[in-house]
């Protein structure tokens, strides 16, 4: 028994969803962080979703892709936010507005 | 092993860029051995470049000591260079040049020197870079990769205003070199389209920009122009260059003046001439007439400029009008004129920065107004700036006389008024240098700051001594070079039949 | 002996360099001795150069000697070659012989100056330069050389640099001869676009063929010539800077400002004489600005005080009469003039240089007086000057202005030689005048001068009596001089005699010198005519005399000034304003629309996130509704 694919797309714009309402309203700089990994695994799903549909392995390697590009860009985004908490003594994203024109 | 056999265009590539990683990895708190190694690799630079100019064989007129690779093979890019009449004496030029500069750089930087050396043998780099590409993506690498450094230059070692004139500059050159750059693709891709070969081949797109409708060749042309006339600088483009070598150190003016500007009239004669000959003819008079304005123009606003440096530098707007009025004659004594002018201005402008660099290291200012009868203090330096002044102002004799009154009579056989107008500016280039000269070094020595002044040390002496012999050596015996110009100019001017 | 003619130059070129790396180390005895040995051998040199020349066949005396190629472009080539022919040898005889002289002379005059050896250098380098423009064997040598002699002016009227009018003096100089020089190298460019060559033979050859006689080509080419002797040789209107030269040294002004250098002009007529033949109007030019100058510089002598300015306008007017003579095709009788001139000339310089010595520096002639008794042999020397630059006979100078007039009157053209004859009758009244008020009468010398009053030392006397022989002598030597030059000047057309007699030619010119004389002794030495007197009388006249007809202020007020006003408004105005402005402008304008849209860019992540998500809708939107027409 097989969930039909539609279910699955349904889940990941579900979960997308919900990751980009948390950055949007959320300012905890963790927070945040958390929820773009959330809207990049939902983008994985459907991925993964249409892969299989399809029977193509395309789906699959660029998901391993994406998994390698999340580390990587979650080991530079933690480091940036420990840099960010030591110089500002925040997490809070509205804190931190030096680029402000 | 046969001379033109060795990749010595290669290395001379190499060479700064190896001294330069060096530096990088020396320790930045030790002077003297950052300086020896920018010197020593300056000279080897400076003795490898000699090899050339011996090997040279004037009558043989085709590029000698080329190489070529295959730089990025789906673009058609390749590393391809070589020598000619045109740029083997600018090449010279510039690894002498380099060695003076760094030579007067010895206690005139303070700060972050490590930074300083590397730039100056980065920028020995691009120069060279230049003068030797015949593809024109590497060309137009180097081209931009001059900038950086000598923005470096200006922007950090450089006056008060430094980050004013740095900026003018980067982004004046820049906003030319883009024009440029838009009409190398557009040759790239109209070539790539029609012969199905894509290529940044110089000789093949000389070939094939022939076959180019008429209005596509003039636009392409003013695109190139453009970008040139702005380095040269051509009169109304030039008020990047009295800001940037103002606030420009000693050595950063030398080569700014020496081989930077040269490497605009160097884009003419080896770019826009070959690929758009007709336009270039028929563009001629009106360029000429900017030269003209630019060589009347320059020494009126020079005649009256209050720093020292700002007059030389306007008077490189003047010199530099010269060169673009011979080249732009067509005539064969117009062009070798030209091209050897480049070579006494790269001389006499680079010594006349390094001496004003020197009394600016000792008195922290150039304004004429501050000196007074400096020849009593500074006799030794007095009679080196005197000599160079004569260059500047084309006195028979020296390299100067040569190289103008070739273009002059070029220009005068051409169309008589060109001649005759560009010889008034003889008259005012000896107004306003020798006016200046009589405010700086003659007079009652009366400022108390002036008296106490001390004349040149050794090294400084080395380092204008070499200048002052060429100079005397050109002037009265210019035949080497002038042969080594001949091939290229036969070359050039079988283009407009 | 003549291939090593150029040997000659060596010798000064030494005495450069060593002076110039050593001068001081060597001590101001040798370094003065020197400087003068180097010349003295380069005459020597010269006078074997000259038997040399007399060896060979009048018609064979012109040889040319190749050094090496000098510029070499195409179709263009300039050698480093000399010519050697008894014009060439007669200047360089003129040159290094009275250039031995002063050398020798400056020793003396030069004791006390610390700066000795900075003045040989340039004296030596002056002698190179000078030789160089007399052996050129093609124009752009020719020129060359008149350019390094200008820089010699330059740099030895500016002496005394610490002096602003020196300086300042040395910069006009230097400047009013590169107006000159524009024309002359123009007319170098006009000859080389006609001929396709440069050298003098090769260009004098063809000249007859390749040019119309009285052509437009060939009046430009010779105007355009005559433009450059008329900045070097100081006539109207480039006389400017030559009174003005007289801030140099005494040696300096005798040997450049009146011997040698401003002769250059005159020679280079000479010289081209080929081509002043085939133009006509240039020639007539030339004789018409020559007697203009000539009278025109004389009246202006009439009233100076300062001595060295009344020789500085006598040299002037002498040059006008050079150029008369050229002018009217009498080339020879120029050259001679020349020659005689540059004898007495620099006699009266070294003269006037002896008297101001004695005088520590006094030069106006109003604060001398009376000085015959006490300065014997510059007393006698210059009185020997005097008779010969005013036409005395036998001295030199009668034989030399005597072929000038005749020449002129020959020429058919009457007005030019009576302007002439007036001219010869102001010379020797300026001159007489000069003579006595600095050596006859009673002395207005200052108290404290009179008590350092002396006879200069031997190196300054032996030279000025070396001088008194040849102005004395020289006019004994005419028939030969022009013999000798003959073969040069060859196609020069003789004038046709007629008119007045030679006797009477020749009894006029004397009358017109004995009237001056007379006048001048009536008026300054007896006083029977009081000169205040008339100068009272004509106030205005006097004062347009003695401030040489404001020319030189007329230059400051309509082109000095504009000029450089234009160049302050180029400079401040129009490169700084608009030209900069504009280059400004566009990086303003850039800045002043990005400063509208940074406000923007608040600082808050969540709003670039919130702008991201409505970027993202709309463009899904768009692609949405696209893919649904298609």
């Amino acid at each position: 028994m097989s969930v039909p694919v539609y279910g699955y797309v349904a889940l990941s714009g579900l979960l997308f969803l919900i990751g980009a309402i948390g950055v949007l309203v959320r300012r905890n700089v963790l927070v945040i962080l958390m929820c773009v990994e959330l809207m990049l695994n939902a983008a994985n799903l459907a991925l993964l979703a249409f892969g299989s549909a399809h029977q193509s392995l395309d789906g699959q390697v660029t998901v391993l892709m994406v998994m390698a590009v999340a580390a990587a860009e979650v080991a530079v985004g933690l480091a940036l936010i420990v840099t960010l908490f030591r110089h500002q003594g925040a997490t809070d994203v509205d804190e931190v507005s030096l680029l402000k024109g | 092993m046969n001379l033109s056999d060795a990749p010595i265009l290669s290395l001379l590539l190499a060479v700064p860029a190896a001294g330069a990683l060096l530096l990088v990895l020396l320790d930045g708190r030790r002077p003297g051995l950052l300086k020896g190694v920018a010197l020593s690799t300056a000279v080897v630079e400076l003795a490898l470049s000699v090899p050339l100019f011996i090997g040279f064989r004037a009558r043989a007129g085709a590029i000698q000591f080329a190489e070529q690779w295959a730089w990025i093979p789906a673009l058609g890019a390749s590393y391809r260079v070589g020598i000619d009449g045109l740029n083997l004496l600018l090449i010279l030029l510039t690894t002498f040049l380099t060695v003076l500069g760094i030579l007067s750089s010895w206690t005139a930087i303070g700060r972050h020197l490590k930074g300083y050396l590397i730039a100056m043998l980065l920028l020995e780099v691009g120069m060279i870079g230049v003068f030797v590409s015949l593809d024109l993506l590497l060309f137009y690498v180097f081209w931009e990769a001059t900038l950086i450094p000598m923005y470096m230059l200006i922007g950090v070692w450089g006056g008060e205003r430094r980050i004013y004139a740095a900026v003018k500059f980067f982004l004046y050159t820049m906003a030319g070199s883009v024009l440029m750059l838009v009409a190398i693709l557009v040759l790239y891709f109209q070539n790539a389209q029609a012969t199905g070969n894509p290529t940044f081949d110089l000789a093949t797109l000389t070939r094939f920009a022939r076959t180019l409708p008429w209005s596509t060749q003039v636009w392409l042309f003013l695109a190139f122009f453009v970008a040139f006339a702005i380095k040269v600088p051509l009169f109304p483009f030039h008020t990047w260059l009295p800001d940037a070598h103002t606030e420009a150190p000693t050595a950063g003016s030398v080569i700014l003046a020496g081989v930077l500007l040269k490497m605009g009239v160097y884009g003419l004669l080896r770019f826009a001439f070959p690929l758009f000959p007709q336009v270039a003819q028929a563009a001629a008079p009106y360029i000429s007439v900017l030269a003209l304005v630019g060589i009347l123009y320059g020494a009126f606003v020079a005649l009256v400029q209050p720093d020292v440096k700002r007059l030389v530098a306007y008077s490189s707007v003047a010199h530099l009008g010269f060169v673009v009025l011979g080249i732009f004659a067509l005539t064969p004594q117009g062009l070798s004129g030209g091209i050897l002018q480049m070579i006494n201005h790269g001389l006499s402008t680079g010594a006349l920065f390094l001496l004003v660099g020197m009394i600016y290291e000792r008195r922290h200012t150039r304004q004429i107004a501050e000196f007074g009868g400096l020849w009593r203090a500074l006799p030794v330096f007095s009679v080196l700036f005197l000599i160079v002044t004569l260059s500047s102002i084309g006195l028979p004799g020296t390299n100067g006389f040569v190289g103008e009154f070739l273009i002059l009579l070029g220009a005068f056989r051409a169309r008589i008024l060109f001649g005759a107008l560009g010889t008034l500016g003889i008259i005012f280039a000896a107004v306003y240098m020798l006016w200046m000269y009589q405010r700086v070094f003659f007079g009652p020595l009366d400022k108390p700051a002036n008296k106490s002044l001390t004349d040149l040390c050794g090294r400084e002496i080395l380092t204008v001594a070499p200048i002052i012999l060429l100079i005397l050596f050109i002037g009265w015996c210019p035949g080497p070079l002038l042969a080594t110009i001949e091939p290229a100019v036969q070359q050039l001017l079988a283009l407009f039949g | 002996m003549l291939q090593y003619a150029w040997l000659v130059l060596v010798f000064p070129l030494a005495g450069v360099l060593i002076n110039a790396f050593f001068g001081y180390r060597l001590g101001r005895r040798a370094c003065g001795a020197l400087a003068t040995v180097a010349v003295a051998l380069s005459f020597l040199w010269g006078v074997g150069i000259l038997a040399g020349l007399l060896n060979l066949p009048a018609e064979a005396r012109e040889v040319h000697l190749a050094l090496w190629d000098w510029i070499v472009a195409a179709d263009l080539h300039v050698g480093l070659s000399l010519l050697v022919d008894p014009l060439s040898v007669v200047m360089l005889l003129v040159v290094t012989g009275v250039g031995a002289l002063i050398h020798l002379y400056s020793n003396g005059y030069m004791r006390e100056d610390p700066d000795y050896a900075r003045f040989f250098t340039y004296l030596n380098l002056f002698i190179v330069g000078m030789l160089l423009l007399v052996l050129a064997d093609n124009f752009l040598l020719l020129y060359l050389g008149w350019e390094a002699v200008g820089l010699c002016s330059y740099l030895l009227i500016g002496f005394w640099y610490q002096k602003k009018s020196a300086a300042d003096a040395g910069k006009k100089a230097f400047i009013v001869n590169r107006v000159g020089d524009f024309g002359f190298a123009l007319g170098i460019m006009l000859i080389f676009a006609t001929f396709g060559t440069l050298g003098f033979r090769e260009v004098f050859e063809r000249a007859p063929v390749t040019l119309q006689a009285g052509g437009a080509v060939a009046t430009a080419i010779t105007l355009l010539l005559f433009t450059g002797a008329i900045g070097k040789s100081a006539q109207i209107p480039l006389y400017v800077w030559l009174p003005d030269a007289m801030e140099g040294p005494t040696p300096v002004s005798a040997l450049i400002h009146a011997a040698t250098m401003v002769t250059a002009g005159v020679y280079m007529v000479a010289r081209t004489h080929v081509l002043f033949a085939l133009a006509p109007v240039s020639s007539a030019v030339v004789a018409a600005i020559g007697t203009l100058t000539a009278i025109y510089a004389a009246t202006i002598a009439l009233v100076q005080t300062d001595i060295k300015r009344v020789l500085a306008y006598s040299t002037i007017s002498q040059l006008g009469y050079m150029f008369l003579a050229v002018g009217v095709g009498a080339y020879a009788a120029g050259i001679f003039h020349l020659t005689t001139h540059a004898f007495f000339k620099a006699l009266l310089f070294l003269g006037a240089g002896s008297v101001i010595h004695a005088l520590g520096g006094e030069q106006d002639m109003r604060r001398m007086g009376g000085l015959f008794s006490k300065l014997r042999v510059t007393g006698i020397t210059f009185v020997v000057a005097w008779l010969a630059i005013s036409g005395i006979p036998p001295l030199s100078g009668f034989f030399s202005k005597d072929e000038i007039l005749a020449a002129a009157y020959h020429s058919g053209n009457v007005p030019l030689w009576l302007i002439g004859l007036i001219t010869a009758g102001l010379t020797a009244f300026y001159m007489s005048r000069a003579v006595f008020l600095t050596f006859f009468g009673d002395s207005r010398v200052s108290h404290e001068a009179a008590h350092h009053l002396h006879e200069s030392p031997p190196t300054m006397t032996v030279p000025l009596a070396v001088l008194a022989v040849l102005a004395a002598i020289a006019g004994l030597g005419a028939s030969a001089f022009n013999g000798f030059l003959e073969p040069v000047f060859e196609g020069a057309h003789a004038a046709e005699a007629g008119g007045l007699p030679e006797a009477a030619l020749i009894a006029l010119s004397v009358l017109a010198a004995v009237v001056g004389i007379a006048l001048a002794w009536l008026m300054y030495q007896r006083r029977a005519i009081a000169p205040e007197r008339i100068g009272a009388r004509v106030p205005s006249l006097h004062r347009l005399l003695y401030n040489a007809y404001y020319v030189d202020y007329g230059y400051q007020r309509l082109v000095v000034r504009p000029l450089h006003a234009l160049a302050q408004w180029l400079a401040r105005s129009f490169d700084l304003g608009v030209i900069d402005g504009i280059v400004n402008g566009v990086p303003a304008l850039v800045s002043g629309m990005s400063r509208r849209l940074r406000g923007w860019q608040s600082g808050y992540v969540r709003r670039y996130a919130l702008s991201l998500v409505f970027g993202v809708v709309i463009v899904t939107t768009v692609a949405l509704v696209m893919v649904r027409t298609i």
